[in-house]
């Protein structure tokens, strides 16, 4: 093989794993981008500092709740309201109902989303049991509050906003007190 | 294809090997290119008889034949081994053939690298059927594979079907690798790269759309292994990962891929409508240029598979008009070869009325993509048998009927025989009639709106079921023609000359018919 070959199969060789990687750098990638721009309904995980938004004079918009249990989760998780009336610009706070409805300890986690999703980058949580992780007692419940503020931003074609939450099981059962006390129960 | 054949030109070569080592061990590029066409032809047939049980499934409504568990392994296994098994390596065999005649280089540039990159092929479709035999039944998420679908709710064959497409990636891989080392470096003396044969061309611009995208098809299938086996969550929202970033990564890789599989055919098509029309190509330069655009415009318009998954407006908008900018490069194409006809004197052997049908045919399925590029329009037509009718055009009458130009118009260079012209034709009209009445009716029920991936359908869709049912059973059994004539053709037959074609130009015309077992030892001289 003369030079000239061996210089085009090193390079060839190089991208080959070049684009491999490339393949997973677009899943930091693909959350820096929705993040930023405020895309594909994913508001944000942290809580804001958000007075900067608060108004007197905000419209009137429709706020609609939906909660999902995500597939062999057992517990019971309901919005208290299933629409509110809020005004933009104005903090407001709303419950979810929750109850772990087993016989053993588990540990939960909320994922919310929001739709229509150019609506995300408008909805300001400043508290969120999304936040943080719930770990229940068999049969404990409790309700959750989000304090949150729609900013006056919000696309004036948007009238009704909503805000659902799935609801996943993040027990670990790999956790031997845990496995032990499950089995205990059987 | 055993023949012996004799060498004219220079007596210290030597010719090939006897017995079956001859094909496991050669380096030889005619002889990988046959394995890879025969191998090609194999998973045709195989991938073609799915389509069978498909079509017979939906001969009428209700379910008859088959469990809508079996209907789901059918299409996604149809649809993986006529891409991955049919047309990318009976491309990649006409390349093995074809690249080094055509740039008077004595072979490919990593003889065997070469080998390695066609035997592991039948290992990776072994692994993918045998699936079918497994507890829990072969992969049924369709082609495209979808996370969660084909992670979480996966059957337990899943993990096969990942290492397969591991082993038919890396098989692309070294092949494209091959086919850019060898162009680059291996062309005659005075062949410049605007003056290589289009179908050089072509497949210098589909090896680099491999290299780019078949990694990230790795990485895609690796994520799913590591979801599955390894817990972490890519794309299980469970864990913080996004199904939604599933179909973005695929889809990076998944729209190059559909390019893939029919640059190649442009550059066949161009050379049978130059030599059966015996005039030069009206434009050598604008098709080259017309290529790279659409090459170079793939990777910007992955998004329009998924218009309904909730993407932004200013995205739709964006990549609905990235999408139909590749008319513009396609237009220049199709002008291109009508303006080569214009004029000519036009002879319709078996190859050209190929050619011919790929030009309208593609040009049909073009159109109905222009259609699918429309958002509000997308949002009609996603996941119906409109999108099934448009990619069907373009994949049978488009890369198939190009790949079977192909063998007509080379065959007689390969073998040495002619084939009979007679049934070649009989084999286009049928093939011809049998694909139009096949996908034709499938736009009509498309628009009415049947769903497609679903073993059953409403009544009012019956009649034009039935109808492409029919179509689809006169298209697959003209295909055992199509055999019968190629092992004819290998068999015997009128000698063909050198040339072989009255208006066939080019370095692989100026060997001897067949081709003996090296050409091009010392560069031919180019002016």
């Amino acid at each position: 093989m003369n030079k000239g070959a061996k210089k085009t199969l090193t390079k060839l060789i190089i991208a080959v794993p070049l684009m491999f990687a490339f393949g997973f750098a677009l899943v930091p990638l693909y959350d820096v981008f929705c993040e930023a721009l405020g895309i594909n309904g994913k508001p944000s995980s942290k809580p804001e500092q958000s007075d900067e938004f608060v108004i007197d004079n905000g419209r009137p918009i429709a706020l609609q709740f939906i909660s999902t249990n995500n597939k062999n989760m057992p517990w019971t998780f309901e919005p208290s309201e299933q629409v509110m009336k809020i005004e933009t610009g104005k903090y407001h706070t709303a419950t979810f109902y929750v109850k772990n409805t087993t016989n053993r300890k588990m540990v939960a986690q909320a994922v919310p989303s929001v739709a229509p999703s150019n609506a995300a980058a408008h909805l300001k949580k400043l508290e969120c049991f999304c936040f943080e992780q719930q770990e229940l007692m068999p049969g404990e419940d409790a309700l959750l509050p989000v304090k949150l503020l729609v900013s006056n931003d919000l696309p004036s074609n948007i009238k009704n906003v909503i805000l659902s939450y799935t609801i996943f099981d993040i027990t670990d059962y790999n956790d031997e007190a845990m496995a032990h006390h499950e089995m205990g129960m059987e | 294809m055993s023949a012996v054949i004799e060498n004219h030109h220079d007596d210290h070569h030597h010719g090939p090997a006897k017995g079956l080592t001859r094909w496991l061990y050669t380096t030889n590029h005619k002889d990988i290119g046959t394995l890879y066409l025969w191998f090609s032809f194999a998973m045709f047939l195989v991938g073609g008889a799915m389509a069978m049980i498909i079509r017979a499934e939906l001969f009428q409504p209700g379910m008859q034949i088959v469990e809508p568990e079996f209907y789901n392994q059918m299409i996604t296994l149809h649809g993986l081994i006529m891409i991955f098994g049919g047309v990318m390596p009976a491309f990649v065999g006409l390349a093995n053939w074809l690249i080094p005649m055509q740039i008077g280089a004595p072979d490919m540039a990593l003889p065997r690298m070469n080998n390695l990159s066609f035997w592991i092929l039948p290992f990776a479709f072994f692994i993918l059927l045998s699936s079918l035999f497994m507890e829990g039944g072969a992969p049924n998420f369709g082609w495209t594979f979808y996370a969660p679908l084909s992670t979480e709710y996966a059957p337990p064959s899943t993990t096969f079907f990942i290492f397969s497409v591991h082993i038919m990636g890396a098989s692309s891989i070294m092949g494209s690798i091959n086919v850019v080392v060898t162009i680059m470096n291996m062309r005659a003396p005075g062949i410049s790269l605007m003056k290589m044969p289009l179908f050089v061309w072509s497949w210098l611009i589909t090896a680099y759309l491999l290299i780019a995208v078949m990694p990230v098809l790795a990485g895609a299938v690796t994520m799913m292994l590591m979801d599955i086996h390894f817990g972490t969550s890519f794309f299980n929202a469970a864990g913080g990962g996004d199904p939604v970033l599933f179909q973005h990564i695929f889809w990076f890789f998944g729209h190059p891929e559909v390019y893939i599989m029919i640059l190649p055919a442009f550059g066949i098509v161009s050379h049978i409508i130059e030599t059966f029309s015996r005039k030069q190509l009206f434009g050598h330069s604008s098709m080259v240029w017309a290529m790279l655009s659409i090459a170079i415009l793939s990777f910007v318009v992955w998004a329009h598979h998924m218009f309904t998954v909730g993407l932004p407006l200013a995205a739709e908008i964006f990549f609905m008009w990235a999408t139909m900018l590749i008319a513009v490069p396609t237009g220049v194409k199709v002008f291109n070869w009508v303006a080569t006809m214009f004029r000519g004197s036009i002879s319709f052997e078996t190859p050209m009325l190929f050619a011919v049908a790929f030009v309208v045919l593609f040009t049909i399925g073009g159109l109905s993509g222009l259609m699918l590029a429309i958002v509000p329009a997308d949002f009609q037509y996603h996941d119906t048998y409109f999108v099934v009718a448009h990619f069907h055009y373009v994949l049978v009458p488009g890369a198939i009927f190009s790949i079977m130009a192909a063998v007509y118009y080379w065959i007689p260079k390969w073998t040495g025989n002619m084939y009979d012209e007679r049934l070649g034709r009989l084999h286009f009209w049928l093939s011809f009639i049998g694909v139009n009445v096949t996908f034709f009716p499938q736009h009509f029920i498309g628009l009415a709106g049947m769903p497609r991936r679903y073993p059953d359908y409403a009544l009012q869709f019956a009649d034009w079921n039935m109808v492409s049912s029919v179509g689809a059973f006169l298209f697959g059994f003209s295909q055992l023609l199509f055999l019968f004539i190629v092992l004819k053709t290998v068999m015997g037959g009128k000698k063909a000359t050198g040339q072989v074609w009255e208006g066939a130009k080019g370095l692989e015309w100026s060997v001897a018919s067949p081709a003996p077992y090296h050409t091009f030892s010392t560069p031919p001289k180019v002016d």
